[in-house]
């Protein structure tokens, strides 16, 4: 068995502030394999964009308490030093934004946030990383790159602005990408150019990638495995057929219910009542058991654990039967 | 690029004879016959008529402004109704006197006021932010020729140590970068600095606070980027709008400030303005806003042209 890329166990993300505590994330724990794909759905505030953050602690770090282990490519990321972590990011584990429009600096060229990224992180010259800025914009396919090195941000389209956004995350060929809802800003038919070029380049340059999204369709089109978050905590987890095929927690269910998918053609779209809870003060039990149809005592005195009806399947709730118990 | 500059400058033209125009007419305006200051009171109406006409003030108002503005061009601004002396001589002696006041006090305010600035926007929240913020409201607040009377107070009057009065041993006349001369202008810069120093501190902890809110800081974060490495980033997208500030405390310095000139017997431009309302010196007093409101022109143009140096997403075009 070949090592794991990421081990994450019982990560816990709090933001403190005077007046509150938001329990953002509490409890994950989950492993990536090289070349793996992961898909972390959830709604907005569910948890998983800070998750995706806490790997390479990018969360504010003057609010932000954290516990449990994050490990990425062998390096312990929670315990290392600044140094160390400024070695991490962008060099074993780097990341891809929501919004291409805020998250170039607009007053650098592209080239120049391409340069600066590789000099950083690597013993090469001046003339070599400009020459490795622009087959990068060639390798995220974007057209006249020796010109578009000169560019702007603000003088490339969202697309090309969210290429040029890939090609700096990928400037230090990094082992692990991360990718924060990267094709929610953009259009449709920009979206799916955008999730090709993210399957490809991943299997061309054999990353690891987490990707947070909170689109189904998306989730599907990308993932090995999908990871379904809520309330801070991973409710389900399973390979991407069986998930999309037969959810096992009922918010999963409501998820697939509510959303326009091919196996559902013909029957009504479902909401799931109520609203997501207050991170601030969160239930003794399961989350979910307010807006849960099936709900029962023992939903409201414990969090459930995980239960894992098949391998690599498993969900928080009580109602799933745990035939695996080890494998949980 | 040169081009860019070229336009720009020719731009700032109109606004010239706009500004030109208005000050002009002000004083034309403002109430008050300035022959008055200068016959007595009892003096025949021949006699006031001859004088009117002498100073040209009996022709139509656009006619006096193409000949004001004629002669303004030559570099010829007329003669004090006061003293008779040319309105050049003096004003270029207290624009020169005023402009070492107010740059030495803008390169105290600034310097402080970035670095404290600065402190406060990277450090937002923390303690360094409330003594940095502390500082600046107190230099907005305190009233500056109060400050002023307290140091010439302590540093002159106790301690002996700095001059409180004139720019320079013989109290005005020639200017020369020595000890001598640079004594005197401390007390003044530092007492006309606090302003500039409080308004650049809050600006730039606001605009550095807003930058590093934005998600491109937590992009180069996540490239590994190293702190100074961000800052500098960081720095350069504040400096357009930081350089805006600086360059309009820059302009309402060289306005010379007619309270702080007066506790420090400086001889610039406020001191000048100040005599010249209480004699409806009509010509003095717009020659000084001229030559002020010109010098406001010239620099909003260089802060432009830095700006757009500096700001890709300016159009050059």
């Amino acid at each position: 068995m070949t090592d794991k890329l990421v081990e994450v166990h019982d990560l816990h993300v709090r933001f403190v502030s005077r007046d509150a505590t938001v329990r953002a994330v509490n409890g994950v724990d989950f492993d990536l394999m090289p070349r793996e794909t992961l898909c972390i759905l959830g709604e907005s505030g569910s948890g998983k964009s800070v998750t995706l953050r806490a790997l390479m602690r990018l969360n504010p770090p003057r609010r932000t308490v954290m516990s449990g282990t994050v490990r990425v490519g062998g390096h312990d990321v929670l315990a290392a030093s600044p140094r160390q972590l400024a070695d991490i990011r962008g060099g074993v584990v780097s990341m891809i934004f929501q919004e291409p429009a805020t998250a170039l600096d607009p007053v650098f060229t592209i080239g120049q946030q391409i340069r600066e990224t590789i000099l950083r992180h690597e013993p090469i010259g001046r003339a070599a990383a400009d020459r490795r800025a622009q087959e990068l914009l060639e390798i995220v396919q974007i057209p006249s790159a020796r010109r578009r090195l000169d560019s702007y941000p603000h003088e490339l389209s969202g697309g090309l602005r969210q290429r040029a956004m890939i090609a700096i995350a990928l400037s230090c060929r990094p082992k692990l990408l991360l990718a924060d809802e990267p094709t929610t800003a953009l259009d449709a038919t920009v979206q799916i150019q955008i999730l090709l070029l993210l399957r490809q380049l991943q299997q061309d340059m054999g990353m690891g990638v987490i990707f947070v999204t909170h689109d189904l369709g998306v989730a599907g089109e990308v993932a090995d495995r999908i990871a379904v978050m809520y309330a801070g905590r991973f409710v389900e987890v399973g390979p991407v057929a069986s998930l999309m095929r037969a959810p096992l927690h009922p918010y999963a269910q409501g998820l697939l219910g509510a959303t326009v998918h091919a196996g559902a053609r013909g029957t009504r779209l479902t909401t799931i009542p109520g609203a997501p809870p207050n991170l601030e003060h969160l239930p003794q039990g399961c989350a979910f058991a307010p807006r849960c149809a099936w709900v029962e005592d023992a939903c409201l005195s414990a969090v459930p654990a995980l239960r894992s009806p098949a391998p690599g399947q498993a969900a928080r709730c009580v109602r799933v039967p745990d035939t695996l118990q080890d494998a949980a | 690029m040169l081009l860019y500059l070229l336009r720009r400058t020719l731009y700032a033209v109109p606004i010239a004879l706009a500004v030109s125009l208005v000050c002009f007419s002000l004083v034309h305006i403002a109430p008050g016959d300035p022959i008055n200051a200068i016959v007595p009171a009892d003096a025949p109406q021949e006699v006031v008529d001859q004088i009117r006409r002498e100073y040209g003030l009996d022709k139509p108002l656009p006619v006096q402004f193409g000949l004001w503005l004629g002669h303004v061009v030559q570099g010829d601004l007329g003669r004090s109704l006061a003293t008779g002396r040319s309105v050049w001589s003096d004003l270029s002696v207290a624009v020169l006197n005023t402009l070492r006041l107010a740059v030495a006090a803008s390169l105290i305010g600034f310097a402080v006021g970035c670095v404290l600035g600065g402190l406060a926007g990277v450090f937002q929240g923390t303690w360094i932010d409330r003594v940095a913020t502390g500082l600046a409201v107190a230099g907005v607040s305190v009233p500056h020729y109060w400050l002023g009377i307290v140091m010439v107070v302590i540093f002159s009057v106790e301690l002996g140590a700095l001059p409180a009065m004139g720019a320079g041993p013989t109290g005005g006349g020639a200017w020369a970068w020595d000890w001598a001369h640079i004594r005197h202008l401390v007390l003044p810069a530092v007492t006309l600095c606090v302003i500039p120093m409080g308004i650049v501190t809050r600006t730039l902890r606001g605009i550095i606070a807003e930058i590093m809110g934005q998600d491109f800081v937590n992009t180069l974060r996540g490239k590994g980027l190293l702190g100074r490495t961000i800052f500098l980033h960081v720095v350069k997208n504040a400096a357009p709008n930081a350089l805006a500030v600086m360059g309009l405390q820059l302009g309402y310095l060289m306005g010379g400030s007619i309270l702080v000139e007066t506790v420090f017997s400086w001889p610039g431009t406020g001191f000048l303005l100040n005599s010249a309302i209480f004699q409806r010196d009509i010509p003095v007093l717009q020659g000084t806003i001229l030559v002020l409101a010109l010098f406001f022109v010239v620099l909003n143009l260089l802060v432009d042209l830095m700006q757009t140096a500096l700001d890709p997403r300016i159009k050059r075009a």
